[in-house]
């Protein structure tokens, strides 16, 4: 098996309510977003890692987390063997030629006043590259790689000129530039439309294949993260219910969360059975989360007080698989 | 099965200082009672503007320009706009916005807004009469009637967008139109509203329009599928066999870009190129830029509504004796 490259451990961020003035007569305790809170993974190397789950589940925040974009209040963050959870940005600064991001919205990830050419060349010039051939080289390379080909014919547009799919290629093409090690990409496809997406999701695949890249890929969509993730981590309010490869926990979800997650993603074949909701109501607040599991106030397989009253450790359950429920392992 | 609405040859334009916009052009549809047809399509293929235009609510600078809308017979296209707001919005045909979930005003009550709903249409209705009423619509939607009193901030998206489906319920429509109404919501929340859809128009036998731009809620929910492109309705028919038999090149690459979360692990194939600007589409088929199997015909001469088998339209070449 592959060695990690990315290693987190019991890593947790919260967030300090801001509060407004009367919330602050009536109490004064400072009440806090668990956005993560406590949550151990490994990304392989050359793999593609999904981050599934509901809004507000906590996706986006350790992307951020991951590529030190903001401060984790605790826990570990191991990239390459190495402890980076804590240590200064101006160490950070030349790790973050490995680390890379693409964002959601291709409209506004992208300056406007900026050429393409800009736009690509920006991280080369925030490391320092300043040889003009040296940068002009790497651009047309990391264009030609997302295949806007010929790129001399997209070095000089704008991104208005260009199409939602361009304009996402782009900006791949920038994240490539400095031949990363890492990406996360968060929700890359988002606002694309259907007919456009599979180009830039079989271009995260090829240059999996063809660069070993790794990938942290942030989706709610289930379907997508089947057909071109390796791994997947689910999660619920901060916490990582389950955890395996892809096939095992979209085809076999243990969890009860993941299952109702499945069970709700519409299929495009009328011929299948259609999907039955099975759990009811909506996400709690992140701020004063449920007690015990997380998923108790609406598990359709709560099984007592012990859902309530204790937390399940994420636990291994055989092959490549975790999952964090009282239904599965007795713990000590 | 009796039809609730019928559509034909629907064009709508906007005007434009660059130029006319043809949104919609020569859209062809009906929908019975307890049916629902699903309008499916790319960004900017014209969805919107077709809902638009049946409930006579383009914004200024849109017009239909051609075609026949007609609703339980009666042509609306004809009917001046007061008639209609009298007559039939609400109460004969009513609508789920996109992007509904702040459509609610902030400062009245969830349930108050409900009963405002029912009393326009019903200004003799008693008070006891409207606030039984919004108790069962409540309820209908699945929604405790006892939180009638709460403020929508003090409610979630889906609980939101249920109580917008209970006001657009409010007048007993016959036809109801919901335009994406899953956008924004969560996949549980989602499967939720989509079960809540299919519920009322079986209890109610109403007639449904959903418009989507993801294939497999159309699947899911709908009896009838009409694929819009570029402004145009490439195909028509009933999902069962659309699904199975793709006749349009654009839905066939439609169906093949979209995962399913069960089946095999595939590479996902995209259909080359971007939809067209529709100040100026493509000449001949709007879709030849991207087909593969585009023909010298495709490109000079556009493709009419070519009737394939029983209920089953397509416009397309490859079907169309020349
Ligand atoms: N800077 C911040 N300050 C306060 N709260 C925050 C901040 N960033 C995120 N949060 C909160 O943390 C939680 C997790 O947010 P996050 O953006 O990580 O979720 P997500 O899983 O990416 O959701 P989505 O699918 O909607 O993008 C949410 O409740 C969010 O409101
Ligand atoms: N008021 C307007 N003036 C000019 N053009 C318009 C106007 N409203 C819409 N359009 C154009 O008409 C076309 C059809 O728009 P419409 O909103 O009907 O698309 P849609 O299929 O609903 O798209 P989406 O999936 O993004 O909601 C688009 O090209 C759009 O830019
Ligand atoms: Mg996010
Ligand atoms: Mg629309």
């Amino acid at each position: 098996m592959a060695d990690a490259l990315v290693e987190v451990e019991n890593l947790k961020k919260l967030f300090p309510v801001r509060m407004g003035f009367f919330r602050t007569l009536v109490s004064r305790k400072q009440l806090f977003v668990h956005a993560v809170d406590g949550i151990s993974f490994k990304v392989k190397k050359s793999e593609i890692f999904a981050l599934a789950g509901e809004s507000g589940s906590g996706k986006t925040t350790t992307g951020r987390l991951l590529l030190r974009l903001i401060q984790p209040t605790e826990g570990k963050i191991i990239f390459e063997g190495r402890d980076i959870s804590f240590i200064p940005e101006r160490e950070m600064k030349s790790l973050r030629r490995k680390l890379q991001v693409v964002f959601q919205d291709p409209y506004e990830s992208l300056n406007p006043r900026m050429i393409v050419e800009t736009i690509v060349a920006e991280p080369l010039r925030v490391q320092g590259v300043h040889n003009p051939k040296e940068v002009s080289e790497k651009v047309v390379r990391a264009l030609e790689n997302v295949e806007l080909i010929p790129a001399d014919e997209f070095l000089f547009r704008y991104p208005h000129e260009l199409s939602g799919g361009q304009r996402q290629r782009v900006a791949v093409a920038r994240a490539l530039v400095l031949d990363p090690e890492f990406i996360v990409a968060d929700e890359p496809v988002s606002m694309l439309d259907v007919s456009i997406r599979a180009e830039i999701l079989n271009l995260m695949v090829n240059l999996q294949e063809k660069f070993s890249t790794t990938f942290l890929y942030i989706t709610h969509d289930l379907a997508l993260a089947r057909h071109i993730c390796n791994s997947i981590a689910v999660m619920y309010l901060g916490k990582i219910m389950e955890m395996g490869t892809v096939d095992e926990v979209i085809l076999e979800p243990l969890h009860p969360y993941t299952r109702a997650l499945v069970v709700a993603v519409p299929v495009p074949d009328p011929t299948m059975a259609r999907s039955e909701v099975v759990i009811k109501g909506e996400i709690p607040s992140p701020v004063n989360p449920p007690s015990g599991c997380r998923f108790h106030t609406r598990c359709p397989s709560y099984i007592g007080d012990i859902c309530r009253t204790k937390e399940p450790s994420l636990i291994h359950v055989g092959g490549t698989r975790f999952v964090a429920c009282h239904l599965y392992g007795k713990e000590k | 099965m009796s039809a609730v609405l019928q559509v034909e040859n629907l064009t709508t334009f906007y005007t434009t200082l660059r130029g006319p916009v043809r949104a919609a052009e020569n859209v062809t549809f009906n929908v019975g009672k307890g049916e629902a047809l699903g309008l499916v399509g790319e960004s900017g293929c014209g969805k919107t503007t077709v809902a638009l235009s049946i409930l006579k609510l383009l914004p200024s600078n849109g017009k239909i320009v051609r075609g026949k809308i007609l609703f339980e017979g009666k042509d609306i296209v004809k009917i001046k706009d007061k008639e209609f707001r009298q007559e039939i919005r609400w109460k004969g045909i009513s609508i789920v916005f996109q992007g509904a979930m702040n459509a609610l005003n902030p400062v009245f009550k969830v349930g108050d807004q409900v009963s405002e709903a029912i009393k326009i249409h019903e200004p003799r209705m008693k008070k006891e009469e409207i606030n039984e009423r919004v108790a069962k619509l409540f309820e209908l939607v699945g929604l405790d009637p006892g939180r009638a009193d709460n403020y929508p901030h003090e409610f979630s998206g889906g609980m939101r967008q249920r109580a917008l489906i209970a006001m657009s319920l409010a007048c007993n429509p016959a036809l109801l139109i919901s335009d994406e109404p899953c956008t924004a919501l969560d996949v549980i929340v989602a499967s939720q509203v989509l079960k809540l859809l299919r519920e009322i128009k079986e209890k109610l036998n109403l007639g449904m329009i959903l418009i989507s731009h993801d294939l497999s809620i159309v699947a899911e929910t709908c009896e009838k599928m009409g694929i819009m492109y570029a402004g145009m309705l490439a195909e028509y028919g009933n999902v069962m066999d659309t699904f199975k038999k793709p006749l349009h090149p654009y839905t066939q690459g439609l169906i093949s870009a979209f995962p399913s979360i069960k089946g095999e692990r595939t590479r996902m194939v995209s259909i080359p190129g971007i939809p067209p600007d529709l100040l100026n589409p493509p000449t001949g088929c709007r879709f030849h830029p991207r087909c593969k199997y585009a023909m010298d015909i495709c490109i000079k001469k556009e493709p009419s509504w070519w009737n394939v088998e029983k209920g089953r339209y397509v416009r397309c070449w490859l079907y169309e004796k020349g």
